[in-house]
Parts: C-alpha cells; structure tokens; sequence
C-alpha cells in the first residue's frame, strides 16, 4: 500500500484573529493559503478557499489594500451527524494584503474555480516595463 | 514497508490543538508541515460515514479514491504553474498526493458516493452490514 504523500510546501490551515472582519455569526475565521505572482502586466494573487461559491466571496481594493472575504457555512451539522474524527475546521476564509500603489484598480479581475480564486492587478501604464530601442547613430 | 497508522487518540487531538495554537500565534515557530495531505473529516451519519476533505483547484478526473476493507486511499494532484514565474510569496500545495485513511468502522465499497463541489470532496461510504448497529432483543426468562 503507497505511503502518504503530500503536496511540497503545503503548510496546515490557518485559523486567524488578526483580519479586521466584524462576526456577527460565531465561529473562526481561517487564512487562506495564497501565492503571489508577478507577470509582466500584473500581479496575480491566487488563494484557496475551498466551500466558498461565488455569491459568497467580497473582494475589496482600496487605497492599496486588496481584501478578500469567502462566507463558508458550516457543513455536515444535520441532526444525527457526529463527528468521529476531524482534523480541520470549517469557517470563513478572509485575508487582507498590501500590494502598495501601482496598481490600476479599475481593470481588478478576478475568477473562482474549484475553491480556487485567482485575482487579476493590471499594473498601472507607467509601472509597466517597456522596451527602449536604442536610436542608431 | 513503512505505513502511516492512522488512528485517533485524544493526544493526536491535543497535540493538534496546541498545534493550531502554535500556529495561530506564533506560525514560525511551526515545524515544517509533516502531516497528511489532505485532511481528512469522518463523520458518522446512520447508517454511512461521511469523509470530508478540501482539495482546492484538484480536478475530478485528477483524483482517484480506492478503498479495500476498512481503509480509504484518496489520491490526487495539485496543479502548478509549470512556467517560470516570479513568486512573491508561495504558500499553496504543487503536485501529487496520496492520503491513506483508516477508517473507524469497515464499510460497503461497492456503494460509495463522491462529490467533488467548490474544492471540497465528500464521500458517502455506507457502514457494512456487520457494522451496523443492531437491536438485541432480551428474551423473556
């Protein structure tokens, strides 16, 4: 029988105290995983929040500051569900980030598949790097 | 050949709080992660178990579960860029995994059921027969 084996640089979920979100409903809030990548148009920030559908995702960028809210519901509390065994927990998954300046807001794009969310920042015009010909003599 | 036995005591379970606690408060204190991919939830439900797992951006006809007796594999892989890319920070999972669970009671492989929905996984697995609990009537003496 094949031993587990893991994804490299998979750390555990993260519950968290310190994003500024007001509950109102009880239960922890968790940290999305995310990479952050640089393409030469833009910075792509990819997050997994696995359980959280579209109408339930906030993405907000002001001043920048780019925050990201996913509702999860709890799962499996039926009457009659009990829990054996559980190793991670349910909630909402909410991270805030600072890209700094540069970034054109207006052309923010983001995209929600399988639990994945991936957020688009175009960089603004002048941040964008160019190619300089050099004049022939 | 080594195996991962996985059973459940309550110190696997103070160990993990103090664990997320850990995390919590101080994450770089944290070792680095050894622990199964992915976790694993088991509920009971009547007369089946459910096995919850999250497996964000793994594609359907990337996972594979096999189960044989009471023991439970879900394999899978985590897509990845395979461009090279500039990352700022990397915090997700890449590439293949393998996750063997035992599971607490023996089930039914011929019925199970898999969803695979928003980057969660669940499994429907209906207890076996001889799993199920069972009235015992007390004869009159």
């Amino acid at each position: 029988m094949a031993a587990n084996t893991m994804p490299t640089c998979e750390a555990p979920k993260r519950a968290t105290e310190t994003v500024p979100t007001e509950r109102i409903r009880g239960g922890r809030t968790y940290l999305p995983a995310v990479d952050i990548v640089e393409r030469d148009d833009r910075l792509m920030l990819v997050a997994d929040m696995p359980g959280v559908r579209r109408d339930d995702l906030e993405i907000v960028y002001e001043r920048g500051q780019l925050s990201i809210l996913g509702k999860v519901d709890p799962r499996q509390t039926a009457d009659g569900i009990e829990c054996l065994r559980c190793e991670y927990g349910v909630g909402d998954f909410a991270r805030v980030f600072q890209i700094g300046e540069g970034i054109d807001a207006s052309k923010i794009e983001a995209e929600l598949r399988e639990g994945v969310l991936t957020v688009h920042l175009p960089k603004a015009r002048e941040l964008m790097p160019r190619r300089i010909a050099v004049k022939p003599q | 050949m080594f195996r991962t036995i996985d059973w459940y005591t309550p110190f696997q379970q103070l160990r993990r709080e103090m664990q997320d606690l850990i995390d919590t408060v101080a994450p770089e204190f944290a070792p680095a992660a050894v622990r199964p991919y992915p976790a694993v939830n088991i509920y009971s439900a009547g007369d089946a178990l459910l096995v919850e797992a999250e497996v964000p951006g793994v594609r359907r006809e990337d996972l594979e579960i096999l189960t044989t007796g009471n023991e439970l594999t879900i394999k899978g892989r985590r897509p990845g860029d395979d461009e090279n890319l500039t990352f700022h920070r990397r915090e997700r999972g890449v590439g293949e995994f393998t996750r063997v669970v035992t599971l607490p009671i023996d089930v039914d492989a011929d019925k199970i059921e898999a969803t695979l929905q928003d980057g969660v996984l669940t499994l429907r697995l209906p207890k076996a027969e001889s799993a199920r609990p069972r009235q015992i009537t007390v004869k009159a003496g």
